[in-house]
């Protein structure tokens, strides 16, 4: 009991011991402090865009027709090469899973020339830094009859799309 | 009469006002001298006063001022091109053609700024060098060490941003390799599956490029970087750290100076003799501070007046910086390749050669190389001060003879060690050539980056061991840094072509 009092007595003497005016300097200098960081705070999200430059990112290739049993096109400007076999169609993206570079398509495999990844003819990594594999995209049909790529929308190796 | 004032005032007016311009008269004498550095603003970030032992040439080399010398050049001729140069994608390249072409010396400009970032680049790295071979990074300077880190990491983001202003090949490559190595913590994120919660690589890239592509707003950017913030920091920082020098007792020295090392310094009479207590020298805040002044009982002052013994220096220092750089301007003109083409890359697309030993370390692993041992040297680097505070002489290379051993067995070590593993990959490649189902996540941390940082860190651990001392650890680590910077950027450069392959010589390079 008498430990508690003395606690309390000694808070008091301790409260007692701000002065008026070192009181208020010191809540001026926090509330400076405060909404300082407020604004700072605010200003974190600024450098972050909210909307990205339009790139399309859904794209149409042509028709059933444009793709017979083992041919193949390159969109040189998707950075993507458009396949199809016996299993059906498919989209890889042309893109290096290492640093961003854009394979070449040799005739069982494509190379990256930045820093030597290589992948095999379906993308999977088979040398270099490459993380992983090319990123396959979907591809679907338009009701009337087009086939779209959509790089939006990644589906795992080996699936195809079947016409 | 009031009139009369004013007509004898209106004559005086060019006297009146150089005295107000001036305030301490002619700079004939030494005391008038030292009020001018003393009270002008921008002299008086030297001290009025300076130990002979600064001017010692094979001490500093004027490294630190040539460094301050190209910042200098920099600023003016980018100043300079800013006239003409327009950040715009469609543009940006046609402006710096013409720059090139018509622009009335537009050319020889821009070379001199190509030319003298290459030097800021090199002498800072080598004023480092000398900085921490002299253990001049001890004591009060620790901070200033850390001002002199940031001033590394700017000069680096300075250089960088400047890259992708000309909007061609080289610059459009190199930045979107730089752009998705700032992506690639994103390999992490995705072993562990969080990527989709937590993307701090992602994001790091999109504050970068303001966009998931490089486009105009990434132009922007770097534009506004190189431009304002970069070289906005960089003024201020380089103030504290030049202001620092002064404060933290001018350039370190040992205790004590043989009469050879001084041969052919400026000498003064009045500094010979020794300085026994405070009082003596006059501080403006002698009421506020404790303590004595740092060379109190320290034997001879031995100082001289900056002016005109430093001046001298650093304007000669200046004038051979700007001779090398025009010399160089003439001759070799700054690259311009041709307009950026997002759809076919350079091959080889090559960093610029100050980033090739990164981006050699890049070939192994875009995480470990590109931002995990960058991060962990800068740490290391930054941490020197406060992991080596042993006593000892300042301002000696490598201290003592224990310290050359030292440095010279760290040096054919790392030398032997980074070769051998060059050549080790070269000839048998890593392990996805022998496991190509591995883990990425094997990969991110053993890969010959990791390997060779683990042969350094082992390295220095036998020499604290060996010869119980924080100081000649850290010698033994920095050079080991140094050494396979040097070895690594060397081999990018010379030994790596199209897709990243080993070659002998340039000439053997596939003709596409």
């Amino acid at each position: 009991m008498t430990s508690l009092q003395q606690t309390v007595n000694k808070h008091d003497m301790e409260i007692e011991s701000i002065s008026r005016r070192d009181f208020l300097t010191s809540s001026a200098m926090w509330a400076v402090a405060t909404s300082m960081s407020f604004v700072l705070f605010g200003l974190l999200r600024f450098p972050k865009p909210a909307l990205f430059p339009d790139i399309p990112k859904i794209f149409k290739i042509g028709k059933p027709e444009d793709y017979p049993p083992g041919s193949e096109k390159i969109f040189e400007e998707k950075k993507v090469i458009v396949r199809r076999d016996a299993g059906g169609l498919y989209a890889i993206s042309l893109i290096c899973t290492h640093l961003g570079c854009i394979v070449t398509k040799h005739a069982d495999k494509f190379e990256c020339p930045c820093h030597g990844s290589k992948f095999d003819v379906r993308g999977k990594v088979i040398a270099g830094p490459a993380p992983k594999a090319l990123e396959w995209f979907k591809v679907s049909q338009l009701p009337d009859g087009k086939l779209v790529v959509d790089t939006m929308k990644r589906v795992p190796i080996g699936t195809m799309y079947s016409i | 009469m009031a009139v009369n004032d004013y007509f004898k005032n209106l004559v005086n007016i060019p006297k009146t006002f150089v005295e107000s311009f001036i305030r301490h008269g002619k700079p004939t004498s030494e005391r008038a001298r030292s009020q001018t550095v003393m009270s002008n603003i921008f002299l008086h970030i030297h001290s009025t006063r300076i130990h002979r032992y600064t001017l010692k040439k094979t001490f500093t080399f004027g490294l630190g001022i040539i460094a301050a010398a190209s910042f200098f050049i920099l600023t003016v001729t980018g100043i300079l091109l800013m006239v003409y140069y327009k950040p715009s994608v469609d543009l940006a390249y046609d402006s710096i053609k013409d720059i090139h072409y018509v622009v009335p010396s537009g050319r020889f400009i821009r070379n001199v700024h190509r030319w003298a970032t290459n030097i800021m680049i090199v002498s800072v790295i080598f004023h480092m060098a000398r900085v921490f071979y002299t253990a001049a990074y001890k004591e009060t300077r620790s901070f200033n060490w850390l001002m002199g880190m940031a001033l590394f990491v700017l000069t680096l983001g300075l250089s960088f941003t400047g890259y992708l202003l000309p909007w061609d090949q080289l610059a459009y490559w190199a930045v979107t390799i730089c752009s998705n190595i700032a992506a690639s913590p994103r390999e992490l994120t995705d072993l562990l599956g969080i990527t989709h919660f937590i993307d701090p690589g992602g994001l790091m890239k999109v504050l970068l490029l303001g966009s998931e592509e490089i486009g105009q707003d990434a132009l922007t950017r770097f534009f506004w970087l190189h431009c304002i913030v970069l070289p906005f920091f960089m003024v201020m920082i380089l103030s504290v750290h030049i202001w620092r020098v002064r404060k933290d007792g001018g350039l370190a020295r040992p205790d004590n100076i043989k009469d050879k090392d001084l041969k052919g310094i400026a000498e003064d009479e009045n500094a010979k003799h020794v300085f026994e207590n405070a009082p003596q020298k006059t501080y403006g805040l002698m009421c506020l501070v404790k303590g004595k002044s740092p060379i109190v009982g320290k034997g001879p002052e031995n100082t001289i007046p900056s002016w005109p013994s430093l001046f001298i220096t650093e304007i000669a220092l200046f004038m051979l910086t700007f001779g090398i750089v025009c010399v160089l301007a003439y001759f070799f003109d700054a690259p311009l390749k041709e307009i950026a083409n997002p759809a076919v890359p350079e091959n080889p697309a090559k960093a610029p050669w100050y980033f090739l030993g990164l981006q050699e370390l890049v070939s192994y692993s875009a995480f470990m190389g590109g931002v995990g041992i960058p991060t962990i040297a800068l740490l290391g680097l930054a941490l020197i001060p406060y992991l080596d505070r042993e006593k000892q002489t300042l301002g000696r290379w490598f201290d003592n003879r224990t310290g050359r051993r030292v440095a010279r067995n760290s040096f054919l070590y790392a030398t032997a060690v980074t070769i051998a593993l060059l050549a080790f990959t070269v000839k048998f490649g890593w392990l996805r050539n022998w496991y190509p189902d591995i883990s990425q996540a094997v990969i991110i941390f053993i890969n010959p980056g990791t390997v060779l940082l683990t042969f350094f860190v082992v390295w220095s651990f036998h020499c604290l061991y060996k010869y119980d001392s924080t100081r000649l650890s850290a010698i033994a680590l920095f050079t080991c840094f140094i050494v396979s910077f040097v070895i690594l950027t060397y081999f990018a450069t010379y030994h790596r072509g199209p897709n990243w392959h080993f070659y002998w010589l340039k000439s053997q390079w596939p003709i596409h």
